[in-house]
């Protein structure tokens, strides 16, 4: 217990292990990486990373299971006709922000050197991430701040798990002390056992409710490099709902608390052809008749906020590669002062469609995204939007106005993010497209 | 007020010479001019105009004898049906609760929706296309149709011959729809500016309910009510505030549901579970829509409405007592009777109002205005006979071609679209366009305009319904409308069609 544990211990690997297992459930609808043998097919290149934790990055063999149909989509080609590697799909490093072990710690670096750099106010935005405590590292750091708030409700979750497994709550420090004593057991089976870390969070006891349930947002953020950091937000997002009313009262009640889907497809009554999400476009339009369009820019204004921010604080740890890029789901809980909070960054987000509307969303996305890695070099470059992906930060906020005019200082500024916003992808990318067309038949 | 009013009667510049004025000025000042305007505005909106003074009371109901008739053996047979799922299970119309139920209910006030009681033995009372049997099956006596088709049957199902607008004078009604009259629906889009129409109708919203005024409300609502502005701007021309009285009103009710249980409790819970918790916009809202329709049915202030409505409210007779008025009450107590999809009219509302008694409250104002015409038989131009014959006329007028092969091939139109249009469109159109939708409804204090928006959507797909060859295939084509944008088509249909 104590500080080594974090980083210099090799755990590749257990997390190969974890990997694989994973890789091999066939959940289907995953951007799966392939960490383990040659039997993934896909290009290997070779990317080093700090800790020399993964020696060959792969490039990604997504699937996507609609309910229509099955169709791999391969990010990779055999010939370099551009003279380039092709893009590919993991960044190497990047659970340093999808880990939530590690998006705490470099949440709380950057959040210092803010501090430093800039003043108090600036380093203020970054307080989005509930109190986190890594265990069993910062055991005892976590004990002082249970003890300074007796009574509140404090959420555990594996570092490396997904889809809701090994979360539960506690408010009382027995009900962990008997993980303790597991997990103290197993340190002296070393790696016959992979360890897990875990994080202690507290958990945001007034949520936002609707209807009396609880939910939270999904949005998806493209970043197709770190340094600079050009990163791109989607339009369309959805907002998943608990399936049973929120109390406080049952928190072993795990259909109450956990919104992920997949944790709600296990509750008994949960009906697929009902669907708990509603998209993002009709949260925000609910949100704006009962609030008011002031607060719910405030509320947009403050998530893009969290998505910048986050990646900023990852950006030098993260190995930047311009033929790299990475899809990122962000869980964005809503309190009822309506302020967001980070829950978690999902590097591999799912896939799967639960409705039709769902399949709608997710097959557009990706869609976007793979003209936005434009393998086939029809962009220029310069575009703000591409289809339903707005362009966020491009090593500097990007304004929605037109280039030329200076707003960034005067106060003015509107940020070039639409989340929630009408999403008129197709006409779009008919406009895009035709003008480069156009231009094309010009100068050649 | 009448305090308030007393006490500065009591100040010593009051005189008599000026009372009048006085009195004047103090409505003025403290807002109860309008306040007052408002209200007799809404009885004028509400109540139809004073008829010819030897009309006895049921020509405010329903002038047409045939009509009252008819609404009268629906009633007895809804009544039949009631009575008879009622012998088969053996449950009581009423009965009154005992104290740990009445409790256990309190508790679970909140989340009704968790309750999961068995609910299988109860089928709702009826449905729309029972209704529509019964429409089609209406005949004027005095019209000679005869049972053969000749010159002066109607080629649609309703065959009553009822007065309905034409084109002309529905353009002339919906002027404000017209093309060249800013609409939120349309010139909210992303493209235009802002500056166009968009912002200017904003502001004049905003003070539209700055001054309080129900009538100009009414008046800006049909160019469509901005979404930040709409839930205040409704309850403003349905001339509902949040009185103290209003909240005691309904807590009121609230403890009439928990002391007794009716039958009717059972048909709301299985509307509930089998219309809006399917939904994908209105899951969200289960426990409301529990909250508002129990405390419905047993709100005996909507019996008012019965003087205006062709419909009478069934009466029920105390054990042993069967025919003695004296011991006659109705039952429900609101004397509506819900259908399947009945707690769709009040889904949409969730979306707008969060405190149940205001929902509660704006629920009960749309239904005594409005919904309750969808469900019964009369003449009234908004009735939802009218609604059928003028959708059935528009599109025999408009798309002769498009009639006459639906026709054909056993796919009458009016199958297809009343169901539409006895819900108002709720549970068809996605939400935001359903509430542009419903503010013309507001804006206009008429129904016709669903039957104008069913038409339009004929119109819109007519290519694929051309070749549809079955009913079964014609429904497939018109199944989904959660896409449409409901002003333009509107907008099409009334302005931009060629006649």
């Amino acid at each position: 217990m104590g500080g080594g544990r974090g980083r210099g211990r090799k755990r590749a690997p257990a997390l190969l292990r974890q990997r694989d297992a994973q890789a091999g459930e066939g959940r289907g609808g995953h951007f799966q990486a392939g960490w383990g043998g040659p039997q993934k097919s896909g290009r290997r290149c070779n990317v080093q990373t700090e800790e020399s934790m993964f020696e060959d990055s792969w490039c990604a063999k997504g699937e996507r299971a609609g309910p229509e149909s099955m169709y791999p989509i391969q990010v990779h080609s055999p010939e370099y006709s551009y003279g380039c590697p092709p893009p590919q799909a993991w960044l190497g490093g990047s659970e340093r922000l999808t880990r939530k072990n590690y998006m705490v710690k470099n949440l709380k670096r950057f959040r210092k050197q803010l501090e430093r750099e800039v003043g108090k106010l600036e380093a203020a935005k970054c307080d989005f991430f509930p109190k986190t405590f890594e265990l069993p590292s910062d055991y005892h750091l976590f004990v002082e701040e249970f003890r300074k708030t007796p009574g509140i409700t404090w959420i555990m979750k594996p570092v490396a798990r997904s889809q809701g497994k090994g979360i539960f709550l506690f408010r009382k420090l027995k009900d962990i002390m008997d993980w303790r004593k597991d997990v103290g057991r197993s340190d002296d089976q070393k790696d016959d056992i992979p360890v897990e870390n875990y994080v202690a969070q507290r958990y945001i006891e007034n949520p936002y409710l609707i209807g009396g349930r609880k939910f939270d947002l999904r949005v998806y953020v493209l970043v197709m490099s770190y340094i600079p950091l050009r990163a791109w937000l989607y339009r369309d997002g959805f907002v998943r709902f608990s399936n049973t009313r929120f109390t406080l009262s049952s928190i072993d009640d795990h259909y109450v608390h956990l919104t992920n889907v997949a944790v709600q497809k296990t509750s008994p009554d949960y009906d697929p052809e009902k669907g708990c999400k509603w998209m993002i476009q009709r949260f925000r339009q609910y949100l704006t008749s009962k609030h008011g369009p002031e607060m719910v820019e405030t509320l947009f204004r403050d998530m893009d906020n969290i998505f910048i921010k986050s990646l900023q604080s990852v950006q030098k740890v993260i190995i930047s590669d311009k033929h790299c890029f990475e899809l990122y789901g962000y869980d964005i809980l809503i309190d009822q002062d309506l302020k967001p909070w980070l829950l978690e960054v999902n590097a591999s987000p799912s896939l799967a469609a639960s409705s039709q509307e769902d399949y709608q969303l997710k097959t557009c996305l990706l869609e976007d995204t793979l003209h936005i890695v434009d393998m086939e070099a029809r962009l220029t470059g310069k575009e703000k939007r591409v289809g339903g992906f707005d362009l966020m930060w491009n090593d500097g906020p990007v304004s929605r106005e037109e280039e030329g005019i200076d707003t960034a200082g005067t106060g003015n500024f509107v940020a070039n993010t639409h989340l929630g916003c009408n999403n008129d992808r197709k006409k779009q990318l008919r406009q895009l497209f035709c003008s480069f067309h156009s231009q094309k038949k010009v100068t050649s | 007020m009448i305090l308030k009013f007393q006490v500065s009667l009591q100040k010593p510049e009051i005189k008599l010479e000026t009372l009048k004025e006085d009195i004047k000025e103090f409505f003025r000042i403290t807002g109860w001019e309008k306040k007052l305007h408002n209200a007799v505005y809404s009885e004028l909106t509400v109540f139809p105009l004073p008829r010819h003074p030897a009309a006895p009371p049921e020509h405010l109901k329903e002038p047409l004898v045939y009509m009252r008739k008819a609404q009268g053996s629906w009633e007895k047979r809804i009544l039949k049906s009631l009575n008879s799922m009622c012998t088969e299970l053996s449950i009581p119309l009423a009965r009154k609760r005992p104290v740990v139920e009445q409790k256990e209910l309190l508790n679970k006030w909140n989340e009704m929706g968790t309750d999961e009681p068995d609910l299988s033995l109860f089928r709702p009372v009826y449905a729309p296309k029972d209704f529509l049997e019964v429409l089609i099956n209406l005949r004027n006596p005095n019209y000679e149709n005869g049972e053969h088709l000749n010159f002066k049957t109607h080629l649609g199902l309703i065959q009553v011959p009822l007065k309905v607008k034409y084109i002309s004078e529905l353009k002339e009604f919906f002027v404000e729809l017209s093309l060249n009259t800013g609409q939120l629906g349309i010139d909210d889009a992303t493209q235009v500016p802002p500056e166009l129409f968009e912002n200017e109708h904003v502001r004049l919203g905003q003070k539209v309910l700055a001054e309080q005024d129900s009538a100009a409300a009414q008046q800006y609502i049909r160019q469509g009510s901005p979404t930040a502005l709409r839930a205040e701007l409704w309850a403003l021309i349905l001339n509902v505030s949040n009185q103290p009285e209003d909240l005691l009103y309904y807590e009121q009710l609230k403890s009439n549901v928990i002391q007794h249980d009716l039958l009717v409790d059972s048909l709301i819970y299985k509307d509930v579970k089998l219309t809006a918790s399917n939904d994908d916009y209105y899951f969200v809202f289960e426990d409301y829509l529990y909250q508002v329709l129990l405390c419905f049915s047993r709100d005996t202030a909507v019996l008012g409405h019965f003087a205006y409505n062709s419909a009478s409210p069934p009466k029920s007779y105390i054990r042993g007592k069967l025919g003695m008025e004296d011991y006659a009450v109705f039952y429900p107590p609101n004397g509506v009777i819900p259908f399947h999809g009945f707690s769709m009219y009040v889904a949409p509302l969730c979306f707008l109002y969060h405190e149940p008694s205001k929902l509660y409250q704006i629920f009960r104002e749309m239904y005594v205005r409005f919904f309750f015409r969808l469900h019964s038989i009369s003449s009234h131009h908004s009735g939802i006979v009218s609604l059928c014959l003028l959708f059935e006329t528009l599109l025999q007028t408009h798309l002769p071609q498009l009639f006459y092969h639906l026709r054909e091939i056993g796919a009458q139109p009016l199958r297809i679209s009343f169901k539409w249009m006895v819900r108002a469109f709720s549970g068809y159109l996605a939400t935001d366009q359903l509430l542009l939708l419903w503010d013309r409804i507001l804006g206009y204090n008429s129904l016709e305009i669903l039957a104008v928006l069913a038409a339009a959507v004929f119109a819109f797909r007519a290519v694929n319904l051309m070749e549809v060859t079955s009913l079964a295939a014609a429904e497939a084509v018109l199944a989904d409308l959660s896409t449409l944008k409901v002003m333009p088509l509107l907008q099409i249909f009334l302005f931009a069609t060629v006649t």
